[in-house]
Parts: structure tokens; sequence; C-alpha cells
């Protein structure tokens, strides 16, 4: 049995987490420009006006993974992939909405 | 009718080899083998939009995603399909299959994109496994992320906790296998987390090749079901039950949180579906998320003499029309 690694660190991808432009590369391994492309798509809403100032949440780089997984397997082109992803988030607010609303109406779930 | 090893003569002298599980890639696709690469570029498109973790929510999307991916991955690329139909067809799914010696007998070299081999199986990687150059791997590569679920307790997103993970990695050996090796890591599950929230954990995924470093190892939070709350986001939803007089009357209940019960005034006329807002008692977070405690009124049963006199001298006393609205 291999030793287990102790204390490893992770860090929570929520909206307190800033990321840079660089980091955004470097953490979805694509090029400056894709993550500029995906900004002027919609797809992510950076905070900061120059791209060097740009600054990202946990949850926009989260996005920008799941789209580029979207576009890599099921073949996509970004503005498509970027709908799928607008359309599965709001699914899932929808379905969160949902059991709330069920649970609170008294059904059981 | 399915062949046996004893069968296959060429397998003989490989007995050290360890045996995988053979796997049939144009059943998993839903094609004949004669299909042109067109229809099994079609096929995989069409499974890969019903079984996409990110979009599918049957709950074998992840296994079957990998799966279909897989079977793509061999079919359509022309020279690996070509070694993968040179096993012969009499092959059935789930047999016992004995690859050759060094796992390299049909084939020079294939092209991987970039962690392209990470989270195949056994049988994939002892096929075109040896492909990396048997050693000679010349160019420096970063490692696969991965992406693991894993559940956690409300009463853990809460408090946070300590978790140890088992986590199956694609490892390169020099000869240019790739094996899949288990490791066990522990980390901690900080408080506040939500659900299908993602916990990076740098350089924890698949191993780079070429001195590249290390992919990162990404958690996704699936909250369990919970007895008592529901989640939405960080706030928290919990039905608390009244007697018909406590919603009338008003009262001072316990009401649990997720840190111990707290003391709660229910106002005088409270009706059903009424909620009243415990701030900040959500989970933990900046800002916390909030507890909506939602009143729900239950009629005490007439079960008794006593208690239907009671409900005949409410009706009297009353004279309340319930349905006045409709």
């Amino acid at each position: 049995m291999k030793p287990t690694i102790r204390g490893v660190q992770g860090v929570v991808l929520d909206e307190g987490l800033e990321v840079t432009l660089k980091e955004m590369t470097r953490l979805c391994g694509i090029s400056d420009r894709l993550v500029r492309l995906m900004v002027s798509e919609g797809l992510l809403h950076p905070r900061g006006r120059r791209p060097e100032d740009w600054c990202f949440s946990g949850l926009e780089l989260r996005r920008a993974r799941r789209a580029l997984r979207l576009q890599r397997d099921l073949d996509l082109d970004l503005a498509g992939a970027a709908l799928a992803l607008e359309l599965i988030e709001e699914i899932e607010a929808l379905r969160a909405r949902i059991r709330a609303l069920e649970y609170q109406l008294g059904g059981r779930d | 009718m399915a062949a046996t090893r004893a069968d296959r003569p060429e397998q003989a002298g490989a007995a050290d080899t360890p045996t995988v599980e053979y796997k049939d890639y144009y059943q998993i696709l839903g094609v004949p083998r004669t299909a042109s690469s067109d229809e099994i570029k079609r096929a995989y498109r069409r499974l890969a939009r019903k079984y996409h973790p990110d979009v599918s929510k049957e709950p074998d999307a992840e296994a079957r995603f990998k799966e279909v991916n897989e079977a793509n991955e061999a079919l359509k690329d022309p020279e690996k399909r070509a070694a993968y139909d040179a096993l012969g067809d009499q092959w059935r799914a789930g047999q016992e299959f004995r690859p050759p010696p060094g796992g390299r007998a049909y084939h020079r070299e294939f092209h991987f994109g970039p962690g392209e081999e990470a989270g195949f199986s056994d049988f994939f990687a002892s096929l075109f496994g040896g492909a990396f150059g048997g050693g000679r791997q010349a160019f420096r590569r970063r490692g696969q992320d991965q992406t693991v679920r894993i559940e956690v307790t409300l009463e853990d997103a809460f408090h946070g906790a300590t978790r140890e993970l088992r986590l199956q990695t694609p490892e390169l050996q020099p000869d240019g296998q790739v094996v899949s090796r288990v490791r066990t890591l522990k980390t901690r599950i900080p408080p506040g987390v939500t659900q299908g929230q993602q916990i990076r954990l740098a350089g924890q995924g698949a191993p780079g090749a070429g001195g590249g470093e290390a992919g990162d190892l990404y958690l996704e939070v699936d909250l369990a079901p919970h007895p008592r709350f529901r989640p939405e986001g960080k706030d928290l939803y919990l039905r608390l039950p009244l007697a018909p007089w406590e919603a009338a009357l008003g009262a001072t209940l316990e009401v649990p949180t997720l840190a111990g019960t707290v003391s709660l005034k229910i106002p005088a006329g409270s009706q059903s579906g009424r909620k009243l807002r415990l701030k900040g008692r959500g989970l933990p977070g900046k800002p916390p998320g909030d507890e909506y405690v939602v009143l729900e009124i239950l009629a005490p049963p007439a079960d008794t003499e006593a208690a239907r006199e009671a409900y005949r001298r409410m009706a009297e006393v009353f004279a309340f029309d319930p349905r006045e609205d409709l």
C-alpha cells in the first residue's frame, strides 16, 4: 500500500477567488487569444477594463473549463459551447429552485 | 460461439502478462464493424451529447461517457482502428484478454494529444499504451487535469472536514506502458462549500510526461441529501411543522440549525408557507447564507370523541370559510 499524501491544500473555486488572465491561460491550458475570445463571446465576464487588469472569479474559471470540455468533447464551436453552457446553468439553477420549492410545498422528495 | 483463450495460439507464452477485459468498441458506439468513419463520428457525437458529464443527468453518465470517448479514440484513427480490428471479431465484451507481450505488437507509433491517454481502460492502454516511445519520450507535456466527484454531507459542508481520497492515476512506465496506479491523499474540505462547487488541488492530477508538471485535481462537491435541510446555494430551507394554536397564538420554539438549535419566535397569526429567515444561519461564507424556516400547519387527528367535540366547537366558534375566494 502506497503511503497517503497528507495535507494537500485545496482552493475553492468560488466568487472570492481572483484569477488573472495569465493564471486563466495556465489553469485551462489555453492561449491568451482564446481567453480573449471567450470574453468577447460573452462567456466570461472579468472585472477590469484592459486584459492586463482582468480579474476572473473562481466561478468563471469553472465556466471556462466546462465550456472547453463541451467544445472539445461535443465538437462545438465557441458560440455553441457558450449557448450550451448557458442553458445547462439555467437548468441547474431551475432544478435547485424546484427542489427547494417542492420541499416548501411539503412534497416528499 | 465465443472464442476461449485456448483457441488463440498466439497468446501462448504470454502467461506473465496480466489479462485485461476486452472492450467491444463497436458495440459501445452501437455501430457495425463495417461502419464508415462518418458513421462512427455521428454515433460518437450522439452518445457524447447524451452522456457528457456536463450535460447528462443519467446516473452512470460519467462511466458511460468515458467508455464512449475511449471507443471513439480507438476507432476514429484509421491506424488504431486497424490495430483493433486485427484482434479479430470473435472476442466478446468483458472477456479476458491477454495483451501481446510488450503491448506494441500491432503498430509502431501512435500520436496522442496532451493527456489523451488519461482515463482510458487497461485494455486500451494494453493495446495502444506502448505508443509512447518506450522511454524515449522526448516532448515535455503537462499532465491532464482530473475531476472527481465527492459526496459531502451538509454537516461537513458547514463545519469543514478532512477527506481521504483514493484515486486512480494513469502513469507512464519507463517501457512506454501506461498502468493505472491507486494513490491515496488526504485533503481538507473547507467550510462553506455548496452544490457543484469545485475545489482545486494544484499538481494532484495526472503526472506529466518528459519532465512536464503534473495536472491539477478538481474535486466537485455533490451535497448528500439531508433528512431536515434542503440547500439552495448557501441558503438552507427547513420545514417546521406547527400546531394550529401555535401558529394562531404565536410561540417561541427551538428550531434546528446546522450549528445547533436556536430559539425562534413564531408571530401570532402565521399561516402555512410563511417563511421566517434566520440570518446568517446557512452555509458559512462571505456573506454566509441564511436559513429559511418554512411554516407548515398540521391539523391534529380527530381520533377521540373529545377531539371530535373540540373540532365541532371550533366550527361553531369560528364561522370560518377557507374557500371564500374560490
